[in-house]
């Protein structure tokens, strides 16, 4: 898989993990852009759901999460988190 | 529906009495209910008692008991291992005369031995605890402070571990880490998939679906009419 096709892959995947945790329904993410703030914007987010959040990734992109890359940063924006899953996947 | 009791054993042989949710009109097909597990059994309460709902207007008896510990339950969790969970959904299959047992996600990894049954949304005891640890470090972060899981796991396998509101005990923490879904051939595993919708124990506020409440309670429906 190239590196366009890999991130659009996993951004699917992403979104409808975030579609999962929050309750939204189907496409309802798609509007998510890189921008778009997560932890902080989103108050359905507490420790316990990016807890969840956090396990689901891993299970569905097939990733392994160290709890020291887990900072506040990670969630600021969705951008921020897709390009932390890509990089990821890439590592794996 | 209604509420009522069970005995549920105590070490050394005494027993206490545990609440119960029960749709119990006699009927010959009687499903225990073993619950999902710590913050996930608040998220599926409400989808549990639907799938109840739908059970009982097919003919189905059902019985959601109280672990031990848990929900209503008098018992200090500290004090609690997953054999004394296992006990008690024996004891409650056996006081309510259970002919089949459905499963909720981590309540798979403490079901009595020989009942038939369904595990819907199987997950193994380690991925539990390990999400568990992980609202732990992340709501300590936030508060300042550095925890790590390794050595969190490391002091809560030898004195226990409070992980999101749940006091664990040694016992608890080291045998569910390494608990996994049972298979047996009668018990019949359940995905999200099957089912359809998403999953609600993922939900960061509780919620409902309908939907899903009608596809579970078919499944069961349909094998138990087979």
């Amino acid at each position: 898989m190239n590196g366009m096709t890999m991130r659009s892959h996993t951004d699917r995947k992403l979104r409808k993990i975030l579609e999962d945790v929050l309750g939204l329904k189907p496409g309802q993410a798609d509007g998510f852009d890189d921008n778009t703030g997560l932890f902080g914007e989103l108050p359905e987010l507490d420790s316990m759901a990016v807890a969840g959040l956090l396990t689901e990734m891993e299970d569905r992109l097939d990733i392994v999460i160290d709890e020291d890359e887990i900072d506040g940063e990670l969630f600021e924006t969705y951008g921020n988190l897709l390009t932390f899953a890509v990089a990821k996947q890439t590592d794996a | 529906m209604k509420p009522t009791s069970y005995p549920c054993p105590l070490p050394g042989g005494a027993s206490a009495s545990e609440l119960a949710l029960v749709f119990d009109q006699g009927r010959a097909c009687r499903v225990l209910i073993a619950p999902a597990l710590f913050d996930e059994a608040n998220r599926m309460r409400r989808f549990t008692v639907e799938v109840m709902r739908r059970l009982d207007g097919a003919g189905i008896d059902s019985f959601f008991p109280d672990l031990p510990g848990c929900n209503e339950s008098e018992r200090d969790l500290t004090t609690v291992e997953p054999e004394d969970w296992r006990m008690a959904l024996e004891s409650a299959a056996h006081h309510f005369r259970a002919t089949h047992v459905l499963a909720l996600r981590g309540g798979g990894l403490i079901i009595p031995d020989k009942l038939p049954g369904w595990h819907f949304g199987p997950v193994k005891g380690a991925s539990l605890i390990k999400t568990l640890l992980r609202a732990r470090i992340i709501s300590a972060r936030e508060a300042g402070v550095e925890e790590n899981a390794a050595q969190l796991m490391e002091h809560g396998r030898e004195h226990g571990l409070d992980l999101a509101g749940y006091s664990l005990s040694a016992e608890m923490l080291r045998q569910l880490d390494q608990a996994t879904a049972p298979q047996r051939g009668n018990l019949i595993p359940i995905d999200q998939e099957t089912i359809g919708g998403s999953p609600l124990w993922l939900r960061a506020e509780p919620d409902d679906d309908p939907a899903q409440e009608d596809a579970l309670a078919a499944v069961l429906a349909v094998g138990l009419a087979a």
